[in-house]
């Protein structure tokens, strides 16, 4: 996904001097992905979608009968047994806002701190700059749960965090951070900070800084020349960064589960719940997950539209 | 900083024209470098604490009481020791089939994409082929799950490996696909001008030249198979368990020392394959450019 615009330009290029060498043997070539992905990834999400419309089966499950329960149980409380009138029902339309602001918090977040730090490293040296993309990737490649954890142990209420500060005089009691909504926000920005320092990273590295130099020439200072030069011209790299940080945590299952417990449900463990938990609901959660999988498409429809658009214009 | 006295910025050279700017470097800013340095902290300091808690001689997980090995040793050899091998043995076993079994499918795809010149549903089958990342992982391990229990399939080691197959492919297919991209058509077509069969010329000349693609596709797979946490969850069954899957029903009683022994030995593993990965890639970006 990172690739995104990048593939784009690589495309054009090989179109270019590469002819289809191979052209004669293509459908044999891309017959295997074709099939695993279609039968074992595409056929299943349309499943899904089947799933969503049918009649839950108490312990997991479903009856092939169809149904709205699932769609309608998002917004309306009928009852135990669904004769009651129709109130409106908050408990899951707060789990969504709510998994929406953490995901928008996170990129903000993400943003604030992944924009500098690809700039400075897109304005090493040549030879300094893989080491410094390499030091900032390493963690992503390290297993997300034991990152996770490893939040959960620093951040703890008798951990090291709270006993640095404590040392220093900056707090006098613990934070109690476990267990809130500042807790996840920082596993979620802990887990996909990467994903945001390399697309922008990636921008800045081809930016030309002649001119933020005419910018810096006709007397505006280096703040003006961020703003009014640099930004917009590594807006591509931005809107990548933000969709690559955003969309994942929207979906987030760890961060919310082992730092957040169960005031802080996100959509992730709303969704786990109807299928590993005690709620058992299958066509509610397929419903959830069709619900959450076209909020990320929109977000990657977003995403393709500028990276055209940053194409064109450049 | 506005009206100062212009002075001559360290140029790189690039544009000879523009020594004289309005008294800044346009590539500094004041307070990048602090950031920088922040967010490495905020990376790095976790899986640093937890290292070092996991070589405590102490029980407690708050209360440092000396350098030890201890709880290696209780991860080899104590009372879950069984319950980690077995979990160990499947992550491996799950992951490097389900790597060779995507690089394979990659490479044969990143052929057919590179090399297949331009045909409707390119696209499509570039789409395709990322819908696994694109679709978020609680969403494809719903949907496994329910189409597993459609069609009977019960659930273990092989609905594991399927799904793990399944996810690796656009990660396989990233690094492979960028580095044919890299290779011009002209060898090829050279071995095929002196009678190469395709089969031999894609053995002799396209297969090295992509080598070192293909190894690093192979380990990003490999990493990204043990890595997986939430579809494994959903597709594994009762009674198989991976690594991850293990740590996590182990964190729910909270964090004990061997669990931290045992992250600190993935995270190391993990260290090792994306920098052999790393090294691999540069190698075998620098000749071709």
């Amino acid at each position: 996904m990172a690739g995104g615009g990048d593939t784009g330009g690589a495309g054009r290029i090989a179109s270019e001097n590469t002819p289809g060498t191979w052209a004669p043997l293509r459908g044999w070539l891309l017959a295997p992905s074709w099939l695993v992905i279609g039968v074992f990834l595409l056929a299943p999400v349309g499943m899904m979608l089947v799933y969503s419309f049918l009649t839950k089966e108490f312990r997991g499950g479903v009856i092939w009968e169809l149904s709205l329960a699932a769609y309608d149980q998002f917004i309306f409380d009928r009852g135990l047994f669904g004769d009651e009138p129709p109130q409106l029902e908050w408990t899951y339309i707060t789990i969504f806002g709510r998994s929406i602001a953490q995901a928008a918090a996170a990129t903000v977040l993400c943003f604030l701190i992944g924009f500098p730090t690809a700039f400075f490293i897109a304005t090493r040296p040549v030879h300094t700059r893989s080491a410094w993309l390499f030091l900032v990737t390493v963690p992503y490649w390290v297993n997300l749960l034991i990152r996770t954890v490893s939040m959960k142990f620093l951040i703890r209420d008798n951990g090291p965090l709270n006993e640095f500060l404590l040392w220093t005089g900056a707090i006098s009691e613990p934070l109690a951070l476990v267990n809130t909504n500042l807790a996840v926000q920082l596993g979620l920005f802990y887990s996909y900070l990467p994903f945001m320092v390399l697309p922008i990273y990636a921008s800045v590295e081809r930016y030309d800084f002649t001119l933020s130099e005419a910018a810096a020439d006709l007397y505006a200072d280096r703040w003006t020349t961020l703003r009014l030069v640099l930004i917009p011209a590594v807006i591509p790299g931005i809107v990548a960064g933000c969709i690559l940080v955003f969309v994942p945590s929207l979906g987030a299952f760890l961060a919310p589960d082992l730092l957040g417990g169960a005031k802080n449900f996100m959509i992730g463990s709303l969704i786990e719940e109807q299928f590993k938990g005690n709620a058992g609901n299958w066509p509610f959660g397929a419903a959830a997950s069709m619900i959450l999988l076209s909020m990320v498409l929109v977000a990657l429809l977003y995403y393709a539209r500028q990276q055209i658009r940053g194409e064109r214009a450049g | 900083m506005v009206g100062a006295a212009p002075v001559r910025h360290k140029s790189t050279g690039a544009h000879p024209g523009a020594e004289v700017t309005a008294g800044h470097d346009v590539r500094r800013y004041p307070g990048f470098l602090p950031v920088t340095i922040l967010c490495l902290i905020v990376l790095y300091a976790p899986l640093i604490v937890v290292m070092v808690y996991s070589f405590n001689d102490s029980p407690s997980i708050t209360i440092w009481g000396g350098f030890s090995l201890r709880w290696y040793e209780d991860v080899f050899f104590g009372l879950e020791a069984g319950k980690f091998k077995d979990a160990a043995w499947n992550s491996l076993s799950i992951a490097a089939m389900a790597a060779t079994a995507s690089t394979v499918i990659a490479t044969s795809a990143a052929v057919g994409m590179v090399r297949g010149g331009a045909f409707r549903g390119k696209s499509a089958s570039f789409a395709l082929l990322s819908l696994p990342i694109m679709v978020p992982e609680i969403v494809t391990a719903v949907a496994t799950l329910i189409f597993f229990s459609a069609i009977g399939f019960t659930l273990g080691f092989a609905s594991i490996l399927v799904a793990h197959v399944v996810f690796c492919i656009p990660f396989a297919y990233l690094p492979i696909s960028a580095r044919l991209q890299g290779i011009e058509g002209v060898y090829e077509e050279a071995a095929r001008d002196l009678y190469a069969s395709r089969a031999e010329a894609f053995r002799h000349v396209l297969l090295p030249l992509m080598a070192p693609g293909i190894l690093s596709g192979f380990l990003l797979a490999f990493i990204i198979s043990l890595d997986d946490f939430i579809i494994t969850n959903f597709v594994k069954g009762a009674g198989v368990e991976t690594l991850p899957t293990a740590i996590f029903g182990a964190v729910k009683q909270g964090i004990k020392p061997n669990i931290m022994a045992l992250s600190t030995l993935m995270l190391a593993v993990s260290v090792v394959f994306v920098t052999v990965s790393w090294l691999v890639g540069r190698s075998g970006t620098k000749p071709g450019g």
